[in-house]
């Protein structure tokens, strides 16, 4: 992977971390880290997951990340979305060392968009001393004063009820998340293959939660609530070297369906489209059928870059024929490490509302 | 009139007569361009030059010297602006808001954790000093990954690679300079007191002298562990929490300042070189403003004529203003040169003064911004403008049948003459003022300045009463014309003489300060220096070796352990200085005031003594009980005593060495001074380098010590002996020059003399006289002012500058000294023309009968 060139949030927040930390200047002393993944675990399938344990941290992979996106409407029907997000990176392997040589470097994501506006704030931190970090028992993810907390009851096999807190200058939010359903393992069993050379994560999701708080938009408070969606993923393996960027959806289908679907785009032109079916009662099947395609339909020039922010999603196997929109089509998260992500709302076979994430544009 | 005219283009040359006769159709007529018609003019203006050549060049060296000066002075001051810069964007200098203990020089890193999770932006850094092979360096631990990027340019940290500075070993970041300074290589892992620092890595954009790397490899090397001594504070990203409601009283937000700390310190050293800039702008003006007027009035007849012949006194006085900046530009271009070299050959010394002065590093290699040549063209054709301003004001309203008048302009001055000794006594009276009033460092500098304004106003009534008296006195015809002469050539040379008073007075007052401040400087230095011999060991452990092997030598009388803590007091960053309990210090040790038996009352721990720095900044005297950050809590002492610790730009405290180890238990033990029998310290430094491996750098005697101090003292004024030579020398070209022009006026006094029967030699010898006489007057009266501006610094400046008092001494054998310099400055620029005067060609003495206007 070359660090110069942005890649993912997902897959590589190990590109993110090292671009993000000062720029370009910071990429060129994390460029080692694109590479191999020497000293570190190796994602292999077949992982038995165990929870809460899995909900901290997990040192001896390279990255991970706790990533929560919320789909939100105010009392008048006006729809919002917020998004949280932590990643972790460690410099080097081995055993985790208190103080200042502790090998995590934290970074902080949080987001508010309306169909008008989408503030963005970042935020960095060495783990180790405290600044940031995440504890599975009881459970708290935080960085700075931005936290994602287990409440009262917290029951690790739903990650909930959570406490999810941001702020920044123009904006903050404090929104508390339920779920009675069990959260979700993604790809196989948890084994999430990002290319047919053998890079992948472990990858878990909460797409249940349902929401309700305040969020602040320029100092103006909006009671709001809403459906959210939690990601947790690990790693050591970046993306295939070839490999540019990714689109990546997650939807809340109707009848509480989720569909959580992702694209990776190669140098060459080629593709590779991956995701899970989630049904209501928590179960997860990979899609893998050779007519299923996502495709751009609107272009959108944003922070001189054009991207795709209207998609046509296919599955024939799921009678799924979608067009989605974007709540706001510069939904630009313009950090460190820049990327789109905002929530959207589809038609067409079945519609809702959900979220997209486009990097490497 | 038409006698002037035919006179000035006779003496003209036949091609530059052509234009002028071709010239008289395209004035009247409007045909030709305006343009074209303004070029004409000026060849005509320019015509003058030519024929005299001299006047061309006096006010070319007035504008160069002027520009000189000035330029140089303010690329020195631009150079150690840029090293102040590059200072203070070391991670947070007084540039950034930062929060500090309130009573403590560090404390607990989980204040930042807190802070940052309560909102607040901050990032820690963790400062100490470190020894390397005897030399001390400042060591910052930084944060890279929480550093606010408004911090500066300096943290380029990436290029490095984070992962490789924060991981251990992590990285040492230091300027080329320091890299030089240790004679190491980019990897090497220097030591320091027995530990092994990261490897160096080149960071261009830091200060010299400055070790940076992460905080956590900070913490371990200098044994702090979980502490920070300070919380840089970004900005606010969000709603955040009250500082005390996170950490209490613990913490205190010092607000960014616009100076660096730097800045604060050396304002008084660049005021300084200011002052001097500014004098010799002065005084290079001053010869501007004589040859200006000089020549505006020998060409009084020449423009007549062009007025005459239908030039408006608009198109004259634009061809005049275009002619003047074109010589300024030109002098301006040369004097930039030669201010480039000035400052060039200046640099070292001055990098030496503000390094030994306020501890500040300045690159020795000059650069400078475009914006430095263009401001330097700029005060040229300002200056020149300034200058000039009388006479193109009366070029502007010359009526077009006024006759020439010749020296009526300098006649007119003598009406000033009260006038301006008027506005002397006004002068003097706001200088009395702020010497009642004023206290701050531009208050002095005022007094400085107001001072020598009133004394240059009132030197022509001086001179002129002093000619009258001469008048009075004399009986012989001569004698008394001669006193008449001297009076009537007086306000053609009142300029010039003003130059040459404040370059005497000023030089008379450095020198004085200079060698009162080396006098007192010399015996504190044999108090302080008391010791013999001084080791400066690697680490603690060799210092207990040392130790242990110098106990062992019968000629070693006493060993006296030293040691000096960092802290803060009062907001500022402050010494605390180990003294043992020893007869050396005690009977050496030079204290300013003290309490009775200061010395035992030292001992057990809870007095100390400040230095004279830290007593008038901070208003303390004896008696006074302070309250001193200590790792273990803060420690209360009662001062008993004030010394001089001249040349240091922090405050210090002295405690004693026992109780010092107590309260600061992380100072290092390596420094070690000697008593040794007569006769043995050749010998022992000897065997110590050879048993210990140690160099000249960490082991040296008294007679060193003394010597590199003094080395250092004397470049500390190296810089402002040679700008005051400078301004004696300008002033010299002043008096000369001014002599130049008037000796060609004054053949009509000179030749009815002649005519009368006193010999040209006689009469040079007389003209001669009569220069040294005002000359002398003038360094006579240049003396008591140069003394009062040399109390204005000790008492007044050095006080507001560097924190220190100095007594006032009066040196006689300067004094007379300078007065010689005066008289053969006086001689050298006399001589010109009175050498031309005494071989003049009769013939020349008769045309001025011919010609009289």
């Amino acid at each position: 992977m070359s660090a110069s060139r942005p890649i993912t949030r997902r897959a590589f927040a190990g590109g993110a971390l090292a671009l993000a930390l000062g720029g370009r200047s910071f990429a060129q002393g994390f460029a080692g880290l694109g590479e191999a993944a020497d000293g570190f675990a190796q994602v292999t399938p077949g992982r038995q997951f165990v929870f809460p344990a899995d909900h901290g941290p997990h040192p001896e992979f390279r990255i991970e990340w706790w990533y929560v996106t919320a789909n939100l409407v105010d009392a008048a029907g006006a729809a919002y979305g917020a998004q949280w997000t932590l990643f972790r990176q460690a410099m080097t392997s081995g055993v985790r060392v208190e103080g200042w040589a502790n090998q995590q470097v934290w970074m902080g994501h949080a987001a508010v968009t309306s169909a008008a506006t989408h503030h963005v704030a970042e935020t960095f931190a060495r783990g180790g001393v405290g600044q940031a970090d995440v504890i599975a028992t009881p459970f708290q993810a935080w960085i700075d004063a931005w936290q994602l907390r287990g409440l009262d009851g917290f029951d690790a096999q739903t990650v909930a009820p959570l406490e999810l807190k941001a702020a920044a200058n123009d904006f903050s939010y404090a929104l508390q998340l339920k779920a009675d359903r069990p959260l979700v393992l993604q790809g196989d069993h948890g084994y999430s293959r990002k290319s047919d050379r053998g890079q992948a994560s472990y990858y878990y999701s909460q797409p249940f939660f349902t929401v309700s708080g305040t969020i602040t938009i320029d100092g103006k408070p909006i009671g709001v609530t809403g459906h959210a969606w939690m990601d947790r993923e690990w790693s050591s393996q970046p993306l295939a070297p070839d490999q540019t960027g990714w689109d990546w959806l997650s939807l809340h289908l109707p009848g509480d369906e989720k569909l959580m679907l992702y694209r990776l785009r190669q140098k060459d032109g080629r593709e590779n489209l991956f995701g899970n079916w989630i049904t209501p009662d928590s179960r997860s099947t990979e899609i893998a059928a050779p007519g299923n395609s996502i495709t751009p339909t609107v272009t959108t020039e944003i922070a001189g870059r054009k991207l795709p922010t209207s998609w046509r999603v296919t599955l024939p196997e799921r009678g799924l024929a979608i067009e989605t929109t974007p709540l706001n089509p510069k939904s630009w998260m313009g950090t460190s490490f820049p990327y789109w992500e905002g929530p959207i709302r589809f038609s067409g076979s079945h519609s809702g509302i959900g979220y997209l994430e486009m990097t490497g544009y | 009139m038409s006698r002037a005219f035919s006179s000035e283009v006779g003496s003209g040359s036949r091609e530059e007569n052509a234009p002028k006769q071709e010239s008289g159709a395209p004035f009247r007529s409007d045909r030709n361009g305006k343009g074209s018609r303004a070029l004409w003019i000026l060849a005509v203006m320019l015509s003058h030059w030519r024929r005299h050549p001299m006047q061309l060049a006096t006010l070319l060296i007035g504008l160069i010297s002027a520009t000189a000066l000035w330029s140089g002075v303010q690329a020195l001051n631009q150079q150690a602006r840029n090293a102040y810069d590059r200072a203070a964007a070391t991670f947070g200098g007084s540039r950034t808001a930062m929060l500090v203990g309130k009573d403590s020089a560090t404390f607990p890193q989980k204040l930042f954790v807190d802070l940052r999770r309560a909102g607040w932006p901050v990032s820690p850094t963790l400062e100490g000093r470190v020894q390397i092979d005897g030399r001390i360096y400042r060591l910052l631990g930084v944060e890279p990954v929480t550093l606010p990027s408004e911090v500066g340019t300096a943290p380029a940290i990436g290029k490095a690679g984070l992962q490789s500075f924060i991981s251990p070993p992590g990285e040492m970041l230091v300027a080329p300079e320091t890299l030089h300074d240790l004679a190491l290589t980019e990897g090497a892992r220097p030591q320091t007191n027995g530990v092994t620092l990261p490897p160096l890595r080149v960071q261009p954009e830091l200060a010299p002298g400055v070790l940076v790397v992460d905080i956590g490899i900070a913490q371990a090397i200098l044994k702090m562990p979980d502490q920070v001594s300070r919380l840089l504070v970004g900005k606010f990203k969000g709603p955040h929490a009250t500082l005390e409601s996170v950490a209490g009283d613990r913490l205190r937000l010092v607000e960014p300042s616009a100076e660096t700390d730097l800045e604060r310190l050396t304002d008084s050293f660049h005021l300084n070189l200011t002052a001097f800039g500014l004098l010799s702008f002065f005084v290079g003006l001053f010869i501007v403003n004589s040859a200006i007027g000089l020549a505006f009035e020998q060409r009084l007849p020449m423009l007549r004529t062009l007025r005459a012949c239908g030039v408006s006194a608009r198109m004259l006085n634009t061809v005049l203003v275009i002619e003047l900046v074109s010589i300024a530009i030109v002098a301006g271009l040369i004097g930039l040169v030669c201010g480039y070299f000035i400052a060039a050959a200046l640099l070292p010394n001055v990098a030496a003064s503000l390094r030994g002065l306020y501890g500040a590093q300045i690159p020795g290699e000059l650069s400078l911004k475009p914006v430095w040549w263009l401001a330097g063209i700029a005060i040229s054709i300002l200056g020149a403008l300034a200058a000039a301003a009388a006479s193109l004001a009366k070029a502007i309203r010359m009526p077009v049948l006024t006759s020439a008048q010749p020296q009526a302009w300098r006649q007119a001055q003598r009406r000033w003459l009260m006038m301006q000794s008027a506005a002397a006594i006004a002068v003097f009276a706001v200088a009395a003022g702020l010497i009642r009033f004023g206290d701050s460092l531009l208050a002095g500098f005022a007094v400085l300045a107001a001072l020598m304004l009133g004394a240059a106003l009132i030197l022509p009534m001086i001179l002129e009463i002093a000619l009258s008296l001469g008048e009075r006195i004399a009986r012989r015809p001569v004698g008394i014309w001669f006193w008449a002469d001297g009076r009537q050539q007086l306000s053609g040379l009142s300029l010039a003489l003003m130059a040459l008073l404040l370059a005497l007075a000023v030089n008379v007052g450095v020198g004085t300060m200079v060698n009162s401040f080396s006098r007192t400087f010399l015996v504190w230095l044999d108090g302080r220096l008391a010791a013999d011999v001084y080791i400066n060991a690697a680490s603690d452990a060799q210092a207990t070796k040392i130790k242990a092997w110098l106990r062992e030598r019968p000629e070693v009388e006493a060993i006296l352990p030293g040691g000096r803590a960092d802290t803060q007091f009062g907001g500022a960053p402050i010494e605390v200085l180990g003294l043992p309990d020893h007869a050396t210090y005690r009977d050496n040790w030079p204290l300013l005031e003290s309490s009775a038996n200061a010395w035992v009352r030292l001992r057990p721990g809870d007095t100390c003594f400040v230095s004279e720095q830290l007593s008038r900044r901070m208003k303390l005297g004896l008696g006074d009980r302070i309250e001193v950050p200590a790792p273990g809590g803060t420690w209360p002492l009662e001062i008993v005593g004030i010394y001089a610790d001249y040349g240091n730009p922090k405050g210090q405290i002295a405690v004693n060495f026992a109780a010092l180890t107590r309260h600061f238990p992380q100072v290092p033990m390596t420094r070690i001074g000697l008593r040794v029998a007569p006769g043995k310290i050749a010998p022992l430094i000897a065997a110590l380098q050879q048993t210990f491996g140690l160099d000249d750098r960490n082991v040296a005697d008294q007679a060193t010590m003394k010597a590199e101090s003094k080395r250092i003292f004397n470049r500390t004024f190296s810089v402002t002996a040679a700008l005051n030579a400078f301004t004696l020398g300008v002033a010299g070209v002043a008096l000369l020059t001014s002599l130049l022009t008037l000796a060609n006026s004054r053949l009509p006094q000179l030749a009815p003399l002649w005519a009368i029967g006193l010999t040209r030699r006689r009469l040079a010898a007389l003209e001669l006289l009569k220069t040294m006489a005002v000359a002398l007057i003038t360094a006579l009266f240049a003396l008591p002012l140069g003394l009062l501006v040399a109390w204005c610094l000790l008492v007044i400046v050095n006080v507001k500058a560097f924190g220190w008092r100095l007594p006032f001494h009066v040196f006689p054998l300067q004094l007379i000294e300078l007065l010689a310099v005066a008289l053969v400055a006086a001689l050298c620029a006399a001589a010109l023309p009175v050498a031309r005067l005494a071989r003049m060609q009769p013939a020349s003495l008769i045309k001025i009968f011919v010609n009289e206007r």
